[in-house]
């Protein structure tokens, strides 16, 4: 690995800025990189080296003048394929986007552009981000730079391979269920999904509306925040953004955790979980007590009930946000179709993969006449349990412990085929989504095997900075997270 | 004698006169634009795009519920109606459903016809879809026009209240009215931007429960509505006379054939999937905002009637009339502000002015004679200039685009009053002259042959001799 790539964005900015290094050299080295080390991962779905090396001078020239510069300002960075970006095609890895190439760019794209950072390439997820292996790209599945064997979790798969990787210092992924948290465990990055509405969703390639939120991938938890930082806010384009001051959370990382109260839900320990799992999350558990935090038992009582939750409300909105790719205006539109109702039908045959027609079908299932009330409306009923039961632990508790999955990484195609396994493996991170609450994911231990396992921290509404730290300090106090993969 | 009763509710459609559309900045008057200019994409439902809400369109929802009467919910909630069609976008239509911006109310109708108030069962904001648009070009392929796509709605659904076509007309015409009082739409019919299906069913007379229903729709005009309704009563009368049913089904109004078709039955009805948007938060109306909005509301129709017949002396049937259509009312009291006569203005306004304008569809805005000009016109009938007569010359000359220059057109015309008795003798002299029948018939006591004598001369004066003069020297020269 070429040395600059294995640096953080903290040291890269700090070289940036005391002109020890151009961007234009920087982004040469990773484009260089992924050039030669991208095949054998296959984390990038589209490169964009001319434009970047545009973006690089641009903030040579901004950084020259010494005016204005942020964290990411010359620093390569590369995001998930849901983000709409102008001018650069963007697949969402569907068929039915191969070759959309959008007119817009989204708020969190501007923002990065805004702050001088240069986009290197879009990185591969599941389609329309339904799944947790990346093995539902249309582009062919990302492999776990730790074992070219195994997944890399999904949906966010490449943003979290990609960061592993050295491919990129940071990446953007999104989270629904689990999606930047999940490939963050089982590649040994750190992912956060913030508070629902603390990131603008305008220019995401919608999957389920109420649950989507966008996630930061780095490689440790400094990057993490300062990444955070830079997208977080309200924006008047999208409603549901919260309309609420974003913190300096970079500055914000004391590593003290003196004082506070970390719960353990007895829920989330239950049969099933992977024995090596369960004894790192309780072993990081005890690290936080050591540094001063309280450890208590609390109980989420309706945590079970949160896949079936899950599966109802997000194909639901999915079902919904789809509908518009019907071969009509942008995207894939059929070449045979005789008639309108074959041009939307054929349309979306010959686009959607299996799992998005799946989920699609059982959207519309569960929102139609006869059905809405047995299960959406109750789903909605759930959800609201589900929300209830976090803040009632919130009163008693500062952040939640918790794995992030029930298993270290698994193989490539050992679940593809099996719907309730593989859905199975978003059970403890599913109920944070539910809930719009912050959730974070940070190596907290490796297997025998010597696969990273990841562990989870949950906050209250918007106290992304009060999480950080605490993972902050965890991470000071631990050395998981300076392990990477072995090169090939 | 009526065997069957009529059962009919109405739906009306109207595009609110914001300046941008209902969920993005782009604007909402769509007037001579090309197609596909005046989107965006968010209200071309483009990936990643989020629908925002235009706090303008939600006002003007607020202030029409205010007008008739109806309860305006503080929460309400936007919810996507799933359907597939070309025209729509992201493959829903963002409407609301189960808990709408108003509910209840009523429209009070109060015409010659009747005198009624017909209730509301609610009031809801929605997003316009775009058009197809067909034989353009290739007569293979549709194309599709996505301006009018997002542009805010409101949907005001009636009682199934009306019992006859006329009750339906008189309903939509003071709705449109009073919505165009308010400022929050065009009414205009034939530009789609106040748009009404109507559900008609009939029954046994006496008989509580409704039939089965039909709902029209492409009804472009207020004869349209009326026809289609009668005509569609009729239909379904000689289905149940004929030992048929009628079946639940969308029916068009074809105009040039002046009867119904059928669009599609139930079999095919949609499934909504109704569900709560997720992209925008229930819709809040706090009791601040309301308060604002009911101290904008201006004087309505009927209110403005009263007022006319109490400041202006009008006969309250002429007042009726002028308030029928807000820009008439205002037109009114402008030319009243210019001094005329209100008394005399109302009657130009009610007898020339409408008559012409009867004739272009376009109605007061069109007019090329401005409130002062009426006011001039009538001013120098008062002063005697002009007789009624030519002034009525003249107000057709302007009509017809001769220009608005009353004292040129009088002079270019030659129509100045005469009032020279010395040429007015003259003409007398020869009318005498040459129709001595009538002067004999006279003089044996048939005073009604004066009024011969009088038209012949100002037909010989072109309307120009001044009346009374032209009686009192006749009158002399007769004896
Ligand atoms: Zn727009």
């Amino acid at each position: 690995m070429r040395e600059l790539c294995k640096k953080g964005l903290a040291q890269l900015a700090e070289l940036l800025k005391g002109r020890k290094i151009s961007s234009v050299e920087l982004t040469r080295e990773y484009l260089a990189e992924i050039e030669e080390r991208d095949p054998s991962i296959n984390s990038f779905v589209t490169l964009c080296p001319e434009a970047a090396m545009e973006a690089a001078k641009a903030a040579d020239a901004r950084l020259a003048r010494g005016e204005g510069a942020t964290a990411l300002t010359g620093v390569p960075i590369a995001i998930k394929d849901i983000f709409v970006t102008k001018g650069v095609r963007t697949t969402c890895c569907s068929r039915i986007l191969e070759n959309y190439v959008p007119p817009y760019d989204g708020t969190v794209v501007a923002k990065l552009k805004a702050s001088g950072a240069v986009m290197t390439g879009k990185l591969s997820m599941d389609e329309f981000a339904m799944g947790s292996s990346n093995e539902f790209s249309a582009f062919g599945p990302v492999k776990n730079p730790w074992d070219r064997s195994l997944t890399p979790g999904g949906s966010s798969g490449g943003s979290a391979a990609a960061v592993a990787a050295g491919l990129t210092p940071v990446s953007l992924g999104t989270d629904t269920g689990g999606s930047v948290r999940q490939p963050a465990a089982f590649c040994g990055v750190v992912g956060l999904k913030p508070t629902y509405g603390r990131i603008s969703r305008y220019g995401i390639i919608a999957f389920a509306s109420s649950l989507d939120q966008v996630g930061p991938m780095a490689r440790d938890v400094r990057d993490c925040a300062a990444m955070l930082g830079a997208v977080a806010g309200h924006d008047e384009l999208d409603a549901t953004t919260i309309p609420a001051p974003v913190p300096d959370y970079a500055a914000s990382l004391t590593g003290d955790v003196r004082g506070k109260t970390v719960g353990v839900p007895r829920e989330y320990f239950v049969e099933g979980i992977d024995p090596e799992v369960e004894s790192a999350v309780r072993a990081a558990s005890d690290v936080l007590a050591r540094l001063g935090a309280k450890v208590i038992d609390i109980s989420l009582p309706h945590t079970r009930y949160s896949l079936a939750c899950y599966y109802i409300i997000a194909p639901a909105e999915a079902s919904a946000n789809l509908a518009r790719y019907d071969g009509v205006r942008y995207g894939h539109g059929s070449r045979n179709a005789k008639d309108l109702d074959a041009l939307f039908s054929d349309s979306r045959t010959e686009g959607f993969g299996p799992e998005v027609a799946l989920r699609i079908v059982l959207g519309t299932y569960v929102l139609s006449s006869g059905y809405y009330d047995a299960y959406y409306l109750k789903a909605r009923k759930a959800r609201t349990l589900i929300k209830g039961d976090f803040l009632e632990a919130f009163k008693e508790c500062d952040a939640i412990i918790a794995p992030v999955t029930p298993t270290p990484p698994f193989r490539l195609g050992e679940k593809i085929d099996d719907p309730i396994r593989m859905y199975l493996n978003d059970i403890f991170t599913i109920p944070v989504n539910l809930a719009g609450l912050p959730g974070l994911s940070m190596p907290c231990g490796v297997t025998k095997s010597a696969l990273p396992i990841g562990m989870q921290l949950i906050g209250r509404p918007l106290e992304e900075a009060e999480l950080l730290n605490m993972a902050y300090a965890y991470e000071r106090a631990t050395e998981w997270h300076t392990k990477v993969p072995v090169e090939d | 004698m009526a065997r069957y009763e009529a059962v009919i509710g109405l739906e009306v459609h109207a595009q609110l006169a914001t300046r941008s559309k209902m969920f993005c900045a782009c604007a909402s008057n769509l007037k001579d634009a090309p197609p596909n200019t005046t989107v965006c994409p968010v209200c071309t439902g483009h990936p990643g795009t989020l629908p925002t809400v235009n706090a303008g369109a939600v006002e003007m929802a607020i202030k029409v519920g205010l007008a008739l009467g109806c309860k305006i919910h503080a929460r309400s909630i936007f919810a996507r109606k799933n359907y597939f069609y070309p025209d729509l976008p992201k493959g829903y239509q963002i409407s609301q459903y189960e808990s709408p911006l108003c509910t209840g109310g009523s429209v009070k109708v109060k015409t010659k016809r009747t005198d009624s108030e017909f209730p509301l069962i609610r009031i809801h904001l929605e997003e316009d879809a775009g058009k197809l648009m067909h034989d353009y070009g290739h007569p293979e392929k549709s194309h599709v026009d996505f301006n009018r796509c997002g542009v805010p709605l409101i949907e005001i659904v009636s009682g199934p209240d009306m019992r006859s076509p006329g009750e339906a007309g008189d309903y939509l015409r003071t709705l449109r009215n009073v919505l165009v009082y308010l400022g929050v739409c065009e009414g205009n019919l034939q530009e789609g931007n106040f748009r009404c299906d109507a559900n008609i069913s009939i029954r046994p007379v006496g008989q509580r429960e409704f039939g089965t229903r039909a709902e029209m729709k492409n009804l472009n005009s207020f004869k349209a509505v009326e026809r289609a309704v009668a005509y569609e009563i009729e239909r379904q009368i000689k289905v149940v006379d004929g030992g048929g049913k009628v079946v639940q089904e969308t029916r068009l109004w074809n105009d040039a054939a002046g009867r119904t078709e059928s669009m599609r039955s139930k079999e095919e009805a949609h499934d909504y999937r109704y569900f709560p948007d997720p992209d925008l938060m229930p819709l809040t109306v706090d009791e601040k905002w309301i308060g604002r909005v009911r101290a904008t509301l201006p004087e309505l129709a009927h209110a403005k009637a009263m007022r006319f017949t109490r400041d202006y002396g009008i006969t309250e049937a002429d007042a009726l009339i002028m308030t029928e259509d807000k820009r008439l009312a205002d037109y009114f009291e402008e030319t009243a502000a210019c001094g005329a006569p209100p008394k005399k203005a109302a009657n130009w306004i009610i007898s020339e002015l409408l008559r012409e304008l009867k004739e272009s569809e376009e109605g007061i805005a069109a007019c090329p004679i401005g409130p002062e000009k009426l006011a001039e016109l009538i001013g120098l009938i008062e002063d005697g200039t002009i007789s009624g007569k030519t002034a009525k010359t003249i107000f057709a000359a302007m009509y017809r685009g001769e220009g608005v220059d009353i004292r040129g057109l009088i002079e270019s015309k030659n129509l100045q009053q005469n009032t020279d008795s010395k040429i007015i003798e003259k003409h007398i002299d020869d009318a005498i002259a040459a129709n001595p029948k009538q002067l004999e018939q006279y003089r044996s006591g048939k005073k009604a042959v004066l009024g011969f004598f009088v038209g012949q001369i100002m037909k010989a004066t072109e309307g120009t001799a001044n009346p009374e003069l032209v009686n009192e020297l006749l009158k002399r020269k007769l004896k």
